[in-house]
């Protein structure tokens, strides 16, 4: 089993939901970024979705496209985002990682290689945010011949009869946007919540994580226990962004402040 | 011969929405489903009479259909080759082409039962004419526009307000129209339910890049007429300026299977095509994925989107709609570039020759023409399409010239 559907399978067991975190690779710089990634699963993150900068980021909101120009601008690449995880890799076998990103760099690596080379790395799911089903033979065979889990978005516009193409075209776990909106800009209702995750259940049994809009241990902690995971993006990143100096450059307290959140975030996971 | 040639040029998109590799929905899962209705709604509107007698009343009526052919004897005379003929697309309502297409989606989005309609806009033109449509329709209007474009194109911003239209204005990325349109993207994503994205060029998801090159066919197919009226023969060639490209697809599309038809699509070449500063996606770049299509594209070697210029705020996108990336792999269309100081050039000849004042976008189509017509015998004809006019530039154009107003 793939160590997305191993980590799941074992919270099951443990009768709690995940803890997904998500940040800028190289924001807000390679060490910085390194050392927070290397210290989330200590802080308490149970799989790690990495995300590839790219200059237009379609479905972001303002703190993410102003992470993602914080990384470019200190030269991030996707092989340097591969060499990172790869880093990552050598000090932790358990801890599922996934790349979010969009297509284009992907495009220009050559989906073939960057499929081998990102297994090679240590990823192990991919989020690649333009490439609906309908796009899907552009990277699925590869992906699977890889032995990387494709990670489709599922949106409260996916209707009863689109849900299961999407669905069919999911591995790993699915990824349900709560809001109609882009990251980091409101939250969706506990109501529509407990409409929506029912309904997607009843077309699939992969694990379900709910992304877009979590930003408090109390909003993590309820979107876990009602669905298998609960993705928080923004709120790291916000933070992340707010302890940084006149010139955009890490302070020494950095990685520190954005795990404290994290330890918070997991606290609320798993009920403690 | 390696590859089999199309008998028709005219086939595409197929029902994937691509040209040969290029086109595409390359859009996140939450736009998804709309796109899929946006495309499902306009193959019901396109079997429509009604839907069609609508758009074509309001064509004639209001917006003034069909635009004049012009022979510009002067020009040609001054550049001793071959004649040079006008579209004077640019005498449309609201100053430009953009308004044939905004008018036929306007349409769509009132049939789709959509209550607000968003846009975004580069010189403005697009903008001006998504929110005089909205005027008239008693729609609300707001419009995506780069910082930077509201800065050089105040007349237009000016002009959108006064139609009651709101004007956002970007500053992400170079706050240009490639940041109006994730803009407008993001907006779309977080309204789908009530809001109908009206897309200016032939750019985009499917099905925008075949829906709006159907709305401006009416260019080229007014044009094949009038041509044939005057003439009694099609011209020897065609000549329109390129940014998303939907003027040029207008005029081209419906000559497309004409083989003794040539065609060329002038990019922006702005500093130079051998400086950073261009706009030239199909001279220069090569195919990726923005915005919703594979096209061409400017970019890095890690696939990040680099910054078009062009002194034109509509030429200034690093991408091309995909039908004109196929039709460059295909060799049907030949892509060529003038400078900023090729089209200010142009600009001014074409002021002072034919008592029109045209655009900064058309004026890149006219530089080329400049070059191209005195090669040729005095018999060959050559159409350009002259898609907008010039008073939103006259204030950039004095810049340029160092002129104070």
């Amino acid at each position: 089993m793939s160590r997305i559907g191993t980590k799941f399978a074992a919270l099951k067991a443990e009768g709690r939901g995940a803890l997904v975190t998500y940040l800028q690779a190289f924001d807000p710089d390679r060490e910085t970024s390194l050392g927070i990634i290397r210290g989330l699963p200590g802080a308490g993150a149970d799989l790690i979705e990495v995300g590839v900068p790219f200059t237009d980021p379609m479905a972001d909101g303002p703190a993410i496209q102003r992470a993602a120009q914080r990384a470019l601008k200190v030269g991030a690449t996707l092989p340097g985002v591969l060499a990172l995880v790869r880093e990552f890799r050598a000090g932790d076998d358990a801890t599922p990682i996934i790349l979010m990103g969009y297509y284009n760099p992907i495009l220009a690596y050559g989906v073939d290689r960057f499929c081998v080379d990102a297994a090679a790395a240590g990823v192990d799911g991919l989020i690649v945010v333009d490439v609906p089903p309908e796009e899907a033979d552009e990277i699925e065979p590869q992906a699977k011949a890889a032995g990387l889990d494709l990670i489709r978005l599922v949106a409260p516009t996916t209707d009863e009869a689109r849900l299961p193409r999407v669905l069919a075209a999911t591995s790993g776990f699915v990824y349900y946007v709560s809001i109609t909106g882009i990251t980091g800009t409101r939250s969706a209702t506990a109501a529509s919540l407990e409409e929506a995750i029912p309904r997607i259940r009843r077309h699939t049994d992969l694990p379900i994580a709910i992304g877009f809009g979590i930003r408090t241990p109390q909003q993590a902690g309820e979107a876990a226990r009602l669905a298998d995971g609960a993705v928080v993006g923004t709120a790291l990143v916000d933070t992340l962004a707010a302890s940084l100096d006149e010139e955009g450059r890490a302070r020494p307290e950095t990685a520190g402040l954005v795990l404290e959140q994290v330890r918070a975030l997991a606290a609320a996971v798993r009920g403690t | 011969m390696n590859k089999p040639l199309p008998n028709t040029y005219r086939q595409g998109p197929d029902s994937r929405g691509r040209f040969g590799p290029f086109g595409g929905r390359f859009v996140a899962e939450t736009l998804m489903p709309l796109i899929l209705e946006v495309e499902q709604a306009y193959e019901a509107a396109k079997r429509d009479p009604a839907f069609d007698a609508e758009w074509r009343r309001l064509l004639t009526h209001y917006v003034g259909r069909p635009s004049p052919l012009w022979f510009a004897e002067r020009l040609t005379a001054h550049l001793g080759g071959a004649k040079v003929y006008f579209k004077r697309d640019e005498l449309n309502h609201t100053g430009a082409h953009k308004i044939n297409a905004v008018l036929g989606q306007i349409l769509l989005a009132k049939r789709m039962g959509k209550t607000r309609i968003i846009a975004e806009t580069g010189a403005g033109q697009h903008g001006v004419a998504t929110a005089t449509a909205c005027a008239l329709f008693d729609l609300p209007c707001t419009v995506f526009m780069g910082a930077t474009d509201v800065e050089r194109q105040q007349p237009n911003v000016f002009r959108m307000k006064l139609l009651g239209a709101e004007v956002m204005p970007v500053t992400s990325g170079a706050a240009t129209l490639k940041d109006a349109m994730n803009e407008a993207l993001r907006h779309w994503v977080a309204n789908v339910q009530d809001t109908y994205y009206c897309i200016g060029t032939v750019a985009g998801p499917h099905p925008y890049p075949v829906m709006v090159r159907d709305f401006q066919s009416v260019i080229g197919e007014e044009a094949k007429q009038q041509m044939l009226a005057a003439e009694g023969r099609l011209p020897d060639a065609l000549v329109a300026a390129i940014g998303g490209g939907s003027n040029a697809m207008g005029l081209f599309y419906p000559f497309l299977d004409d083989p003794e038809v040539a065609m060329y699509g002038v990019e922006a070449a702005g500093r130079g095509v051998e400086t950073e500063e261009h706009a030239a996606s199909l001279t220069k770049g090569r195919p990726g994925v923005l915005h919703g299509n594979r096209t061409y594209l400017l970019q890095d070697a890690d696939g990040q989107i680099t910054e078009a210029h062009s002194i034109s705020a509509g030429l200034d996108y690093p991408g091309v709609g995909p039908e004109h990336s196929w039709l460059h792999e295909l060799g049907r269309v030949n892509y060529v570039s003038a400078t900023d100081d090729e089209a200010l050039a142009a600009f001014q000849l074409c002021s002072k020759l034919e008592g029109i004042i045209p655009a900064l976008e058309p004026s890149h189509a006219l530089a080329h023409v400049i070059r191209m017509a005195p090669t040729l015998p005095r018999e060959n004809i050559v159409l350009m399409n002259l898609c907008g006019r010039g008073d939103k530039d006259i204030f950039t154009v004095a810049r340029h010239l160092g002129v104070e107003m």
